[in-house]
């Protein structure tokens, strides 16, 4: 039971900060799908700087330099989708689409090239941290206490105060709901969606990296990280584009992702003889169900997916 | 002959083709870069295996052999850009082309394997079960307003464990792969009408080829020449405006989904009722071929004839990629390149935008030179 509620934890930990980035984005005005890329190249950060840092750093040291790398390469890997999306105006799902697939091929590229490099029998696109990643964990009793999941809610009342008390968060929202109007109050329309979907690559970059140390110690970056983003984007939509709302379905859906991983110690499910890959889909088919009864009256940034044309009225 | 010129520009299609051959080029030359960044040594020599494919043999009859294995891969891409690019004609981002088509490989694979009938009806299976699924996609979105992309990108996972469940039913002993289709149910094989002959007795050349252009062919006469393709793409450009006009918008996007999904459903069965490849039971990702349908699809300029020709050369490229040097590079060099064009067609729009605007502003200017040299002629 305790290992249900640890793992529910840090699923909903990576659940609530890539879908509160989506959130950012599409409050800005920019839908991105792109998310699962940039958690694919944040996770490809934070697993290059835990290898390669040295054996006998010290615990908070790996941990603020494992997250600033994913951060750092979320946000560099969200400027894609924002240089597109606002400079050029292009169709803002084809190229989140097409950086959830170049994520997933550059980050396999790269991990394949480095392991051959460092000995030629080695061709898969696998990264070890079995050392480095214990720096993030805490046992209290049998309760392995992670440190993202205290991150996760930091970043969660952060975004909760950005948007809701300062004049950034509610001119950020006002340029994904009119911006236009928006733009006649003298608030720079371009400036304003760069600044969500880097904030958005910057989430997503962290959640990343939280994903890939979730339960297990090496990563084979041919997977990407198996539609995790798009169970963001639906935990975002399930919760109306309100970070407490958001909170709230990362929870429920960090529940049923956890379930696959622990069913086996309850006697009832493993008494019911499902194959696993029951488990392995409930979460998507619950989003499923959830998004066709939440749907309906959804409130969505209105201006969101729309390029901003300056000349437009 | 510089009026004949400026016309040919502004032509949607020349346009089309042109930033189509500039995505390709950019899309190429970003990749050797990336190749020269990982190893300088062999760069030059793993793009050029990369564009060659097939070429990289020796001798002409090996050559002719290993054009048919990709020709025997496009097929099933064709149908999935198609897929893509119709759902895209009437709004719809079908990124779900790689969840049909698992359903669609899953159906034909059991009925040939499990339950033993002739090729024709497993084809039908394939086909009916990919517009099925598309058919879920579409309800939500007409009924549940839910977003495409997303109930799509789901029902991809929950097709790839379903399928994997259904197909460990009919996998060989031990291993993870699904029996031999030509041990198997033979009867369950396409025919080759002697295509096979044609490319040096490939057996896995089979009607699949010719039958998937056909396809696109009807594609294009159902969009561009009915009056359901009409209604469809009025749809898809105002739905409101569609149905004040008296159409069933509903219906129209359902049904739009319902062949979408055929669509990819009737890829898979033209690839894998061909034997070439057995279905892996454990297989953890999406197979990639709905995504690379996506690629396909804008990179021919959303038009079906085009497809034809940009899901050729994609195969052409992914299938070069697995020649390159494996102790230097990985064959997912042509997946990164694929992706690279798929991002580039993106900009395709500002392309065309920029490229009449700037046509505009020098006809603006020679016609102004003509009225001030016609004036100047006066005085």
């Amino acid at each position: 039971m305790l290992l249900l509620i640890q793992y529910t934890l840090i699923f909903a930990s990576v659940l609530i900060l890539v879908a509160l980035g989506g959130c950012f984005s599409e409050h800005s005005g920019v839908i991105n799908i792109g998310l699962e890329g940039i958690m694919v190249m944040g996770a490809l950060g934070g697993a290059l700087m835990m290898k390669f840092l040295p054996a006998g750093t010290s615990a908070p040291v790996i941990i603020l330099l494992v997250v600033l790398a994913s951060i750092l390469l979320g946000v560099i890997y969200s400027l894609l989708l924002a240089v597109a999306a606002i400079n050029f105006k292009a169709d803002q799902t084809l190229v989140g689409t097409a950086m959830n697939l170049l994520g997933t091929a550059a980050a396999t590229v790269f991990v394949k090239a480095m392991n051959t490099a460092e000995s030629v029998d080695n061709v898969s696109s696998t990264i070890q941290y079995i050392e480095p990643k214990k720096a993030f964990l805490v046992n209290i009793g049998s309760f392995e206490f992670n440190w993202f999941m205290l991150l996760a809610f930091v970043a969660l009342v952060l975004a909760y105060i950005t948007l809701y008390k300062t004049r950034f968060g509610l001119r950020l929202m006002a340029c994904g709901e009119h911006p236009q109007a928006a733009d006649s109050v003298g608030i720079n329309v371009y400036k304003m969606r760069y600044a969500g979907v880097l904030i958005s690559g910057m989430l997503g970059g962290l959640g990343g990296i939280v994903y890939i140390t979730a339960g297990v110690s090496e990563w084979k970056f041919e997977n990407g990280v198996a539609g995790f983003g798009f169970l963001a984007l639906a935990v975002m939509i399930f919760g109306q584009w309100k970070p407490t709302r958001i909170a709230l379905a990362a929870l429920l859906f960090g529940l049923f992702r956890a379930l696959a991983n622990v069913y086996t110690g309850f006697d009832f499910l493993t008494a019911l003889q499902l194959p696993s890959n029951v488990y392995n889909m409930l979460p998507y088919i619950i989003s499923l169900i959830v998004l066709a009864f939440t749907s309906q009256h959804s409130r969505a940034p209105k201006a969101e997916g729309v390029p901003y044309d300056k000349g437009m009225r | 002959m510089k009026k004949e010129k400026r016309s040919l520009l502004r032509n949607k299609g020349v346009q089309s083709l042109l930033a189509a051959l500039l995505c390709i080029l950019i899309g190429l030359l970003i990749g050797y870069v990336i190749l020269l960044i990982i190893n300088p040594a062999g760069a030059g020599e793993a793009i050029k295996t990369i564009v060659e494919n097939f070429l990289y043999y020796p001798s002409p009859s090996a050559q002719l052999r290993y054009l048919g294995n990709t020709l025997v891969k496009t097929a099933p891409l064709l149908l999935c850009s198609l897929s893509v690019l119709f759902a895209y004609k009437v709004g719809l981002f079908n990124i779900g082309a790689a969840g049909q088509y698992v359903v669609g490989a899953g159906a034909s694979l059991y009925c040939a394997l499990g339950l033993g009938l002739p090729w024709y009806v497993c084809l039908i299976a394939a086909i009916a079960a990919g517009a099925l699924l598309g058919a879920i996609s579409g309800v939500l979105k007409a009924y549940r307003n839910v977003n495409e992309v997303i109930s799509c990108i789901m029902l991809n996972w929950i097709s790839l464990y379903a399928i994997n469940t259904l197909l460990s039913n009919v996998k060989e002993g031990a291993s993870p792969y699904t029996i031999q289709l030509s041990t198997g149910n033979p009867g369950a094989v396409l025919p080759s009408l002697g295509l096979n002959e044609l490319f040096n007795g490939n057996r896995y050349v089979t009607i699949a080829i010719p039958l998937s252009v056909i396809v696109a062919v009807v594609i294009w006469v159902l969009l561009e020449k009915t009056k359901f393709g009409y209604e469809l793409k009025a749809t898809g450009y105002n739905k409101f405006a569609a149905k004040y006009c008296g159409m069933k918008e509903k219906r129209n996007l359902i049904l739009t989904m319902v062949i979408a999904g055929a669509l990819a459903g009737m890829g898979a069965g033209l690839y894998y009722l061909t034997g070439f490849e057995q279905w892996s039971t454990t297989q953890s990702s999406v197979p990639a071929m709905g995504f690379n349908g996506i690629a396909a699809a804008f990179l021919g300029g959303l038009n079906p004839i085009g497809a034809v020709f940009s899901s050729y050369f994609i195969q052409h490229i992914t299938s070069g990629g697995a020649y390159v040097d494996k102790t230097m590079y990985s064959a997912q060099i042509s997946d990164l390149i694929s992706s690279l064009i798929i991002y580039l067609c993106g900009f395709v729009l500002f392309f065309k935008t920029t490229l009449d605007r700037r046509l505009d502003r020098r006809a603006e200017r020679e016609a102004a030179r003509a009225k001030a040299a016609q004036k100047g002629g006066e005085a």
